[in-house]
């Protein structure tokens, strides 16, 4: 393992098999246990560094830290010295004064944990940096289909709306393909970024032609701000050539699974009957994102068996 | 004062002796002897007429923390400049006659290149309406290229008032070329990598589709336009085709723009962040080439200081801009002249003949022959080293060069026969 995990390129294959493999480790020795708590990271210092509103993800990157042992601050940009101006740069030499093993962070700007990896000692953890990368969420994302599928060599795996300005995207287009799925990306010709050509993926306008072979539908979030820049004409139009539906949905195969990353729009881009079926993961993901995130501290920071 | 050069290679053509004296190249021979003469010992080095910029941002009046008047004519003497046009994005905006000759006055006082004043287009570079362009060309500071740089002319109808009302004084708009519409957040150039970087993409139809609509406009309406620092391939096609139906355009790239691609965003280190984006490696090959068969009159730098903590940051939050008057001359020997591109007499042509033609100064980009001006610099071409932002004379240190092994070294610069750098210093 690298030093930080800024980006799915960090992780090569074996890389991001240990990291799912460790996240079932965990899973499999906290199942049962009334004390959902590990030793490994005791004396540890975690600092969760969040210039962006997230309080499922900062919540949790906070358990992962908590049930391993470690010290975890919450440091949120809103009132605090970076909103009376302090530098990403002092901000960032300010925490590791204070002793940080590790700093996650959560930024508006692509980029910006790239910066903070070139001015700290410590290991920094992408918690999702503009439209660039949200690594853990693909983490997660993979160990959740490897649990409901066996296996993700060969996955036919179609990621469907926003991928312009979507970090999961990103993060999960460069992960599953470096553990041998197959992604299809889905959306209107607007809301693909122009170099998609270059990435490892098959692309579709067409979201009926893509689910019937499709083993895992990834839903991505349509945020309120495209809505009104001619992204595409209107909500209702996106929903019904976009969004996933019961209809759409029964035209996936038996086993195949939905996952959103969250939040959701019901009713935009997924219906609440489809987010609430059992093909459904978005609640399976919630709880697999602490496993692979106490995986992801564990091996930055724990030391890995290799 | 009376200035012997000996031995020097003008235009790397065979060696001569130069003696400068008032101001003037007096004798241009072989083995000269002249008493009392200060002796320049310039065996092994190239002699060019002093280069010429036109496009400085030496940020005075208003970020003096970032370059003044004075530290940007340091830079611009050591990297073998005579002349340099300041652009016009000052606070305040230099688009009054006041603010043009307090400019161009605290450039005589430094007294190290000669500062032309780049006028404002608009009043505040809004684009909304004219600034008082005759008072500007009448001013003490005679300006005759106008640019609201940083900002595009984007409004087509006050771009060909602009270009029209110039005529009356031989003026030359200078048009920043981006579609603000279709740039709106970008921070570099779109195409894969910024789909990659999750960087918002500037692409090349937004600098294209304006070059495009002003060579059209400069057509009809007789006008000289310039176009500042021309980034992709699709804008040199154009302009050659304008320059083919006899439009009288000119255009300028910038060193960065035939060195850098977009591969250094990669890094996410803003010191590669500047407007026009770095482009692709095809661009690049486009850009040299254009320049190479004169589509491209000129290079310019676009020498853009910022302080330290407008480019220690988030990329997204930096200021665009690069450093470039110190390293101008190395890029183009290392890009144009080492593969083959350009000769001496070409870059002579490309860096001050042609600019001080567009910018209609009479004293700069003249022959280096008996009675013309004495601006010339002296160089080493045999130089190799590599740039460390720490040594330059600009007060900021945003070089994208820093680190990197460049060629050629100005020796000496001469402003009217005074030498404003010997051996590798200035003067003052």
């Amino acid at each position: 393992m690298k030093r930080h995990l800024l980006e799915a390129a960090d992780l090569d294959r074996d890389d991001a098999t240990l990291v799912l493999d460790t996240a079932a480790q965990i899973d499999a020795s906290l199942a049962g246990r009334e004390v959902k708590k590990l030793p490994t990271l005791r004396g540890r210092t975690v600092v969760n560094l969040f210039y962006e509103d997230s309080t499922r993800t900062r919540i949790s990157f906070e358990l992962a830290a908590k049930r391993l042992s470690a010290d975890v601050i919450n440091f949120s940009a809103k009132g605090s010295s970076v909103s009376k101006g302090e530098s990403l740069k002092d901000t960032a030499l300010t925490l590791e004064a204070m002793g940080s093993d590790a700093i996650v962070v959560r930024h508006s700007a692509s980029g910006a944990p790239h910066r903070l990896a070139q001015w700290v000692k410590g290991s920094v953890v992408n918690a999702g940096d503009g439209t660039h990368e949200h690594p853990t969420q693909a983490l997660l994302d993979a160990y959740t289909i490897r649990r409901r599928l066996g296996r993700l060599d060969g996955v036919r795996v179609g990621i469907v709306g926003d991928v312009l300005h979507s970090r999961v995207a990103r993060s999960n287009v460069g992960l599953l393909h470096t553990l041998g799925a197959e992604v299809t990306l889905v959306a209107p010709p607007t809301l693909l970024p122009v170099g998609v050509g270059s990435w490892p993926v098959e692309v579709s306008y067409d979201l009926d032609a893509v689910l019937p072979k499709a083993d895992v539908v990834m839903m991505l979030r349509v945020q309120a701000e495209r809505m009104n820049a001619s992204f595409f004409p209107s909500a209702r139009e996106y929903s019904r050539r976009y969004g996933l539906d019961a209809r759409r949905m029964a035209a996936l195969t038996d086993e195949a699974i939905v996952m959103h990353p969250g939040p959701m729009n019901r009713g935009m881009e997924i219906a609440a009957e489809v987010a609430d079926s059992v093909r459904s993961t978005i609640v399976e993901q919630v709880a697999n994102g602490v496993s692979v995130r106490m995986a992801v501290l564990y091996l930055l920071l724990g030391g890995t068996p290799s | 004062m009376t200035i012997l050069i000996k031995g020097a290679r003008p235009y790397g053509e065979d060696a001569a002796d130069i003696l400068l004296k008032d101001g003037l190249i007096v004798t241009v021979g072989e083995h000269l002897e002249v008493p009392r003469a200060e002796v320049v010992d310039a065996g092994g080095l190239i002699a060019l007429p002093g280069l010429v910029d036109l496009h400085t941002h030496l940020r005075e009046p208003g970020r003096e923390d970032a370059e003044t008047v004075e530290t940007g004519s340091r830079a611009a003497a050591l990297g073998g400049f005579t002349a340099v046009h300041a652009m016009a994005n000052t606070d305040p905006v230099a688009d009054t006659a006041g603010v043009v000759e307090q400019v161009w006055r605290l450039g005589q006082e430094a007294g190290l290149v000669d500062v032309v004043p780049v006028g404002a287009v608009t009043v505040g570079l809004r684009g909304e309406r004219l600034a008082e362009l005759g008072a500007m060309a009448d001013s003490a500071a005679r300006v005759r290229v106008f640019s609201d740089d940083g900002q595009c002319v984007a409004d087509p109808a006050l771009m060909r008032r602009a270009l029209e009302y110039v005529k009356a004084f031989d003026g030359v708009v200078a048009q920043h070329a981006e579609e603000p519409r279709l740039t709106a957040g970008a921070q570099m150039n779109e195409g894969d990598r910024s789909s990659r970087l999750g960087l918002a993409g500037w692409p090349a139809a937004a600098e294209e589709a304006v070059i495009a609509r002003d060579v059209l406009l400069a057509g009809h309406v007789g006008a000289r336009l310039h176009v500042c620092h021309v980034s992709t391939a699709g804008s040199v096609e154009i302009i050659r085709w304008a320059k083919s139906r006899g439009v009288r355009v000119t255009a300028e790239v910038t060193p960065h723009h035939l060195l850098l691609t977009d591969a250094c965003a990669e890094s996410y280190d803003p010191v590669f962040k500047v407007n026009p984006p770095l482009r692709t490696d095809a661009d690049v090959a486009a850009l040299r080439a254009g320049l190479a068969d004169g589509t491209i009159d000129a290079v310019a730098t676009d020498h853009a200081p910022h302080a330290v903590e407008d480019k220690e940051s988030e990329w997204a939050q930096a200021r665009p801009g690069m450093l470039g008057l110190e390293q101008a001359l190395s890029v183009v020997i290392e890009t144009m002249v080492e593969p083959g591109l350009l000769d001496w007499r070409a870059v002579a042509d490309r860096m001050s003949v042609r600019p001080a033609a567009i910018g209609r100064l009479t004293g700069h980009g003249r022959p280096l022959a008996v009675g013309e001006p004495a601006n010339l610099l002296l160089l080493d071409p045999s130089y190799r080293g590599v740039v460390d932002p720490a040594a330059l004379a600009s007060r900021s240190r945003n070089s994208p060069y820093a680190g990197r092994e460049l060629p050629g070294r100005v020796v000496a610069t001469f402003l009217r026969g005074t030498a404003t750098v010997m051996d590798g210093k200035a003067q003052k």
